[in-house]
């Protein structure tokens, strides 16, 4: 979505600059580009609730580390079998509502009575870790070689465009299933768990670049025919400086919009690969696997809820997110 | 035999049956229209009646492996055949314990041995015709069973005629070695005289008579790969329609004369079955009444679970025979440092196996907990529990003190191993990952896609050692009940192949070994069946097994079902008896 234009809002809202009138008079002067972004995203209500939530979710992605590490509350992997229905054989949790209690408040898993709770918070830290991390891989690689392409042009840029075209015609959920199927338990120094995590962060990382890539390339082909670009290179800067010094600030804000929306497609991503099995090892807690496993369960419908909820408010949180900051970073956007 | 899903029985519950019937009133013939709580079940029928006519629906949530009864492997593809195919012996289609009986079928009687077991001969019953009227000859059996011999053209049949018959070496099935001589294997002196010759004695060679595979075929219709397309029934029914893994039909074979056929009922008019429907539909469309019968016998879903046994009366609906298989988790004496017997021990004293239940759909769809290897069905059965603890949650004490005697005081880690495609494994491996963690064992979960289990993974010797798959879990059915069924595949460490692809990846003892071979000369049954229970006890001491529990299902009885009642061989309904009311 857009930002909602600011006709709604009070006057001073209406004039920011009014806003800052009596704040500073020293700074007067003029802002910098990143305090006019920084003005306009504050603005934005729904892009500041937004990003609050982000802020909240990754909080409680670190909590939910620290939740069987550190604080010993409710571990996620422990079952309280005392909690659900043996003698009646349904193995559904005893109690309304899913077995909700102040002890559980999400209720517990049917079966085993794990805490749900516990389950979706500590699985938040691995939904997270993996697609803020799987994010990085591909926007890191997607601006070095969209930049490179974008830049020196010829047979650099057929040689990445194509290279681009080949990832993007990849069949990556086919890919996927297979490569984390055949991993063997230890590789690259790393085993279990680790290794698990790395492969993922990996896969879905390393064939989304194009993305980024494309986006980079584009901005760069224009932004190399702007004055400041031949300015510069009529006084004489090389290609690294033009590159780094030049192009590179100038690609912040898109790219910086690009991670935020991309990192909602991937936590969907690794949710989507532990749906279908080739996730986290059990019994490590992902949102993806839990749904997987409550669709069997699809008469109990409060195991789907927590989960499907938890991916839908922070796949909405980062898309409303990324929409207010490209709002904001974008000057055409007013 | 391992994944696929197979014959079955009940005769450990006549006890339970027992005192049921006593608060019951009655333990037959109920004739309450609405039903019970396993009514059909423990040598009950539910609603008998001789009421012919309507179509009886059926749905399986998958697919046949064939339809072919040369070469079919499911128990309830066996028990389906029936309607459309006549073996020389089946089991009897009589509720409870009755039903393990073997009675002749398209023989006259059961098979009569000569030569001390190697020579089987069966008398075929006068009057029995294929669907065209051809009238079935001896030469007809002896075809069926020698083309089921050819596992190239049809390979997922059982394969016990090729390894026991005394067959030519060179002998590759008559469609590709049409001209070699036979006689030494199967010989038919006259159209009604059919001869099986083995290589060496077997006892229970009725159990190989009642196998589908002996159902005739005539040469002159036989297609081969392609005749599951267009079968040539024997039996009360016929094919109407058949679309191959879609759907078909069957209607009244106006050839099969009920003189010549003594078992089978023949009530409905008509079936339609339909292949590929939605488990969980399948579920919904029984307790609506859209359908009356999910032929593999597998039981309800997990969804459908709470809401059947939530409410009496969709619970009235349902019954819930056991199964002889038992689920168990493999602990491998090969994996340091389970090579220590204390090790083990220790797992066994661990284990919750309340819990190992649970994993497995609780008390109803799972099972009961199991303490033995050989299910309670089996003849041989020997109740003992060496590990016993309150509820079965687990001994800590016993543990630790087992710990301790291995030089473990603090636990150890090893590794699980479970299929991936099988949630209920799944669930065993977390359940045994929280209950060993107890006391200091841990345990990483490791998944293996099923397909390859036992030829790469966890039934690879070697992979085992290398990978440290210290427990596997496991699951085991016999293809009828008997002790050397049960046992042969799984405890008898000569199937173990050091390239991977046996079921049995832990027992590996010569002294069970030997016991093994006593047994099976053992001629004499009461002795015979009383070493199976000493086998099991020997390997339960070796600590190798850690039994899960002996499977059950909770099946639902389509409406207007009548004359239903649980086969204990195939461990579900007898689909020889099934009728429908008005």
């Amino acid at each position: 979505m857009t930002a909602p234009p600011d006709t709604s809002g009070s006057a001073a809202e209406a004039r920011p600059e009014a806003a800052l009138d009596g704040m500073s008079a020293k700074a007067i002067e003029g802002r910098s580009l990143g305090q006019i972004a920084w003005l306009r995203l504050k603005r934005d209500k729904v892009a500041m609730v937004a990003g609050g939530v982000v802020v909240v979710l990754v909080l409680v992605a670190v909590a939910g580390l620290l939740l069987d590490r550190v604080f010993d509350v409710v571990h996620p992997n422990t079952f309280h079998e005392d909690l659900v229905d043996r003698a009646g054989g349904t193995l559904a949790p005893t109690g309304a509502l899913g077995g909700m209690s102040w002890d559980h408040i999400m209720g517990v898993e049917p079966g085993n009575g794990r805490d749900i709770a516990a389950r979706v918070f500590s699985g938040a830290w691995i939904s997270l870790l993996i697609a803020f991390l799987a994010t990085l891989l591909s926007v890191f690689i997607g601006t070095v070689l969209g930049v490179t392409a974008g830049y020196f042009g010829g047979w650099v840029d057929t040689l990445i465009s194509r290279a681009m075209d080949v990832f993007l015609a990849f069949p990556l959920l086919v890919f996927a299933i297979a490569l984390v199927g055949t991993v063997p338990d230890e590789m690259f120094g790393l085993r279990g768990e680790s290794l698990r995590i790395a492969m993922l962060i990996f896969i879905i990382g390393f064939f989304n670049w194009p993305y980024a890539g494309r986006i980079v390339r584009g901005q760069t082909l224009s932004l190399r025919e702007r004055e400041f670009v031949d300015a510069s290179r009529s006084l004489g800067a090389r290609s690294p400086h033009i590159l780094f010094k030049e192009l590179l600030p100038n690609l912040v804000a898109p790219v910086l919009v690009y991670a935020t929306l991309l990192i909602p497609t991937n936590i969907l991503f690794e949710s989507a690969l532990s749906f279908l099995g080739v996730g986290v090892n059990a019994p490590t807690a992902t949102w993806g696997g839990m749904l997987s496993e409550a669709a069997a369960y699809y008469t109990i419908p409060h195991f789907m809820i927590w989960p499907g909820l938890a991916i839908f408010v922070t796949v909405l949180a980062f898309n409303l997110f990324g929409d207010g900051l490209r709002d904001a970073l974008d000057p055409r956007a007013r | 035999m391992r994944s696929k899903r197979v014959v079955t029985a009940v005769a450990a519950g006549a006890a339970v049956a027992m005192v049921l019937s006593a608060c019951g009133g009655g333990s037959s013939s109920s004739s309450n229209a609405a039903g019970e709580f396993d009514a059909a079940n423990k040598g009950q029928i539910f609603n008998p009646s001789d009421r012919k006519g309507g179509t009886l629906k059926v749905a399986n949530p998958g697919t046949w492996d064939s339809l072919d009864p040369g070469e079919t492997y499911y128990g309830y593809s066996w028990n389906f055949a029936r309607l459309y195919s006549r073996a020389l012996v089946t089991f009897k289609p009589a509720p409870g314990d009755g039903s393990t009986e073997l009675v002749p079928d398209l023989a006259e009687s059961l098979g009569e041995p000569s030569d001390g077991g190697k020579t089987w001969t069966y008398k075929l019953r006068e009057g029995v015709k294929f669907e065209d009227g051809t009238p079935v000859t001896s030469k007809d059996v002896a075809y069926a069973v020698l083309r089921s011999t050819d596992k190239e053209e049809f390979p997922n049949g059982p394969a016990y005629f090729e390894q026991f018959l005394d067959l030519p070496a060179d002998y590759k099935g008559p469609y590709k070695t049409p001209d070699v001589d036979t006689s030494s294997a199967i010989t038919t002196p006259d159209d009604r005289t059919v001869v099986f010759h083995l290589k060496q004695a077997f006892g229970g060679f009725d159990y190989f008579a009642q196998l589908s595979q002996t159902a005739p075929v005539p040469q002159a219709k036989d297609t081969g790969k392609r005749y599951k397309e267009k079968v040539v029934s024997t039996g009360p029914y016929k094919f109407e329609t058949n679309e191959i893994d879609k759907r078909f039909t069957l209607v009244r074979n106006d050839q099969w004369d009920a003189a010549t056929d003594p078992n089978r009922k023949a009530l409905p008019d008509r079936y339609e079955v339909e292949m590929g429907v939605e488990a969980n539909d399948v579920d919904n469309r029984l307790l609506s009444g859209d359908l009356h019968l999910e032929v593999t016998g597998n039981g309800i879903q997990q969804a459908s679970l709470s809401r059947v046994l939530g409410d009496p009366a969709l619970k009235a609906q349902a019954d819930n025979p056991g199964n002889p298989r038992l689920n168990y988790t493999s602990i491998v004496p090969t994996v340091a440092p389970l090579d220590n017997l204390d090790c083990r021990k220790a797992i066994e004293f661990a284990a919750d196996r309340a819990s190992y239940q649970n994993a497995y759909g609780g008390p109803f769809s799972g099972g009961d907990i199991a303490s033995t290897v050989l299910p309670p069905q089996i003849p041989g059965y020997q109740k003992f529990d060496l590990y016993a603890s309150p509820e079965s949650k687990g001994d800590l004490d016993k543990a630790k003190q087992a710990l301790a005697a291995c030089g473990k005081p603090d636990g150890f880690e090893t590794n699980i191993a479970y299929r991936s495609e099988r949630p209920k494994e799944k669930a065993a491996a977390e359940s045994l990952q929280q209950s060993l963690a107890r006391v200091g064992i841990k345990l990483t979960l490791k998944a293996f896609p099923q397909g390859d289990y036992f030829s790469q993974f966890a039934g690879n010797p070697g992979y085992v050692v290398k990978n440290n798959l210290g427990l596997v879990i496991n699951s085991w059915g016999a293809d009828w009940n008997d002790g050397f069924g049960f046992l042969s595949q799984i405890v008898d460490s000569r199937v173990i192949r050091e390239n991977g692809g046996s079921s049995n990846v832990s027992v590996r003892f010569p002294e069970i070994d030997s016991m093994l071979d006593a047994a099976f000369a053992e001629t004499d049954n009461a002795k015979r069946e009383q070493a199976w229970g000493e086998i099991d006890k020997a390997v339960m001491e070796q600590a190798v097994i850690l039994p899960g529990v002996y499977a059950k299902f909770l099946m639902l009885r389509g409406k207007g079902l009548t004359n239903v009642f649980v086969n204990q061989s195939y461990g579900m309904y007898d689909y020889t008896a099934l009728g429908l009311s008005g």
